[in-house]
């Protein structure tokens, strides 16, 4: 099977968010980057959907220069190639642009399954997969717990809301989003990281793919969310503030 | 000009965001000025036409169709397409479920659009439409405007807009059947018929106060501590999603989309961000508590009382005092 991973690289989750002086975007030097969380279980179900089937792991990222770091950690944990589509515009590009840039590299090669997280940390759209399953033409299902390939054809356990599930089939090739919590991530070795080295990197620019950068939606501002309840904040010491608040749920909101 | 709302509803019964979904479609369609149509798509939906006709609404449009019977991806895009192409709205909104996150992309993408998912406000500046979107886990708001013509499309985060807010009408609101051509052989994937695992022995819904972790929690050696937090103050222990995906706690304590819904009298929430996939499961609590490193946690916009700290000096202090 050749499996595409499409993966993404966001600033860690525990940055400090400063709003950058235009109100468009976030101070970006101020970030840690790592690869965006969801993305990390779509290249563990590749890599485990190879152990079993064979074929091949390429890791995919569209992003500004930075993103071969991402890459590169995907090569570690075993994806045998990466391909970087690079321009510094998708570091603040909505899916439609990255989904473009990602259906313009997985275009060139044959795929019989290509795999994206559930979501992005950072924008949130939720819909990378989705569009690049139409660009490709190809079937594709969502939010997917489970992945079972046999004789060209998947049969996949997709989440519904409340706890319910549903399983639905399809033929190869196709796209699946994973849902976060599918498997268990494994860390790279240092045996891995040092074969990673070695493991080819293609870089393509944004142009010479012909990827149209044209940005479907703009962010107008950026500002912090208003509280919609008014928090009442305690503080002190440990115990001061446990004090403190068992008083308020006791005598305030008389709740136990 | 016109706004439509793509209501959602599986085997005849309706999704609760699709009226939280026409209050949306009601507000903007008033500040636009023009009239609000919603369509239902499915097989053998005249009842539930005939329920969203009783709304104020301008017009009521359905699809009824076999081959929609049983969601796909294909199907509901190529239904919703052909909707859109023969009312030409200003505006599309979907309720942002679990099933429009599975084809509104496909279907916007396909012609050529941009899509505003999960959008917690809609205002109308100058003319031109504005969307609130949260970025960065819930840390930051956006007003976001969309390239080109219209069409527009967004998809309405669930609890932002209020399902009783969508009025009677004081008559029933046409009801128009379009007709549409879907060839069931466009249709690449097969459903099977939705189940639920082994249903859990835990009600969390009944619990009066309700003891939740989350990623703040750091090990599953400290569950423990926040259990014996649930025992001292005499809850229910319950969880955010990833403590049940790294299977630190069982499937059946998790709150949020995909887990359970509560609304106790407290809610005790120990390191939890406040991702919106869990607020949505806990926000109708009549109290929260939120204790959480992170000032900029959006789990204090909901919080009523906070406490901006690791948890592991708070929450000792508690069970101590608790048990004095």
């Amino acid at each position: 099977m050749n499996i595409f991973i499409c993966l993404k690289q966001v600033g860690s989750r525990d940055s400090v968010l400063r709003i950058a002086g235009d109100h468009k975007w976030i101070e970006d030097e101020d970030l840690n980057f790592e690869m965006n969380e969801p993305d990390a279980f779509a290249l563990e179900e590749g890599l485990r959907l190879k152990e079993k089937h064979g074929g091949e792991v390429v890791a995919l990222s569209a992003g500004p220069s930075r993103a071969a770091s991402t890459i590169r950690e995907a090569l570690a944990k075993g994806a045998d190639r990466g391909i970087l589509i690079e321009d510094d515009r998708f570091a603040q590009a909505d899916a439609l642009c990255i989904a473009r840039a990602l259906a313009a590299a997985i275009g060139k090669e044959p795929h019989d399954l290509v795999l994206t997280g559930l979501q992005s940390d950072d924008f949130g759209f939720g819909q990378t997969g989705v569009i690049l399953a139409e660009l490709l033409h190809l079937p594709h299902a969502t939010i997917i717990m489970e992945v079972k390939a046999e004789g060209g054809r998947l049969s996949v356990k997709r989440e519904l809301e409340a706890g319910w599930f549903q399983n639905v089939s399809m033929s190869l090739p196709a796209l699946l989003t994973i849902q976060s919590g599918i498997n268990k991530v494994r860390y790279a070795t240092l045996m891995g990281i040092k074969r990673a080295r070695k493991k080819p990197l293609v870089v393509y620019t944004a142009g010479e793919l012909g990827v149209d950068m044209n940005a479907s939606q703009a962010i107008r501002r950026l500002y912090l969310p208003r509280k919609t309840k008014q928090t009442q904040f305690i503080t002190g010491s440990g115990k001061e503030a446990a004090a403190a608040l068992i008083e308020k749920l006791k005598f305030e909101a008389r709740v136990i | 000009m016109s706004v439509l709302v793509v209501s959602e509803q599986t085997g005849g019964v309706w999704h609760k965001m699709s009226f939280e979904t026409i209050a949306a479609g009601a507000e903007t369609a008033a500040t636009l000025d023009c009239p609000l149509q919603v369509s239902v798509i499915g097989s053998g939906v005249d009842g539930l036409a005939a329920e969203a006709a009783a709304k104020r609404v301008s017009e009521v449009v359905v699809i009824d169709d076999p081959v929609l019977a049983d969601y796909t991806p294909d199907g509901f895009a190529a239904a919703v397409r052909q909707i859109v192409e023969q009312l030409n709205p200003t505006l599309v909104l979907f309720p942002h479920t679990y099933q429009v996150r599975d084809f509104a992309p496909k279907l916007t993408a396909g012609l050529g659009k941009a899509f505003l998912s999960d959008v917690v406000g809609i205002t109308v500046d100058d003319g031109e439409l504005v969307f609130v979107r949260r970025l960065f886990q819930g840390k930051l708001n956006a007003g976001v405007t969309t390239a080109g013509d219209a069409p527009y499309f967004a998809s309405v985060q669930s609890g932002v807009f209020r399902a009783d807010a969508a009025a009677d009408g004081e008559a029933p609101a046409p009801i128009r059947k379009l007709d549409v051509v879907i060839d069931p052989a466009q249709i690449r994937t097969r459903p099977e018929a939705p189940f639920q695992e082994a249903k859990g022995a835990v009600d969390l819904t009944a619990a009066d106060i309700v003891v939740s972790v989350g990623r703040g929690i750091k090990d599953p050696e400290n569950i423990p501590l926040a259990a014996e937090l649930a025992q001292a103050v005499g809850g229910e222990l319950a969880a955010s999603r990833p403590i049940c995906d790294n299977g630190w706690l069982p499937l059946d304590r998790q709150i949020g989309s995909s887990g359970q819904t509560v609304s106790p009298n407290l809610y005790l929430a120990l390191g939890i961000s406040g991702a919106i996939q869990h607020v949505v499961g806990m926000k109708g609590a009549k109290t929260i508590v939120a204790i959480n490193k992170d000032e900029g946690a959006p789990i204090f916009e909901i919080a009523d009382y906070g406490i901006v700290a690791d948890l592991f000096e708070v929450v000792p202090a508690l069970i101590a005092a608790l048990k004095e």
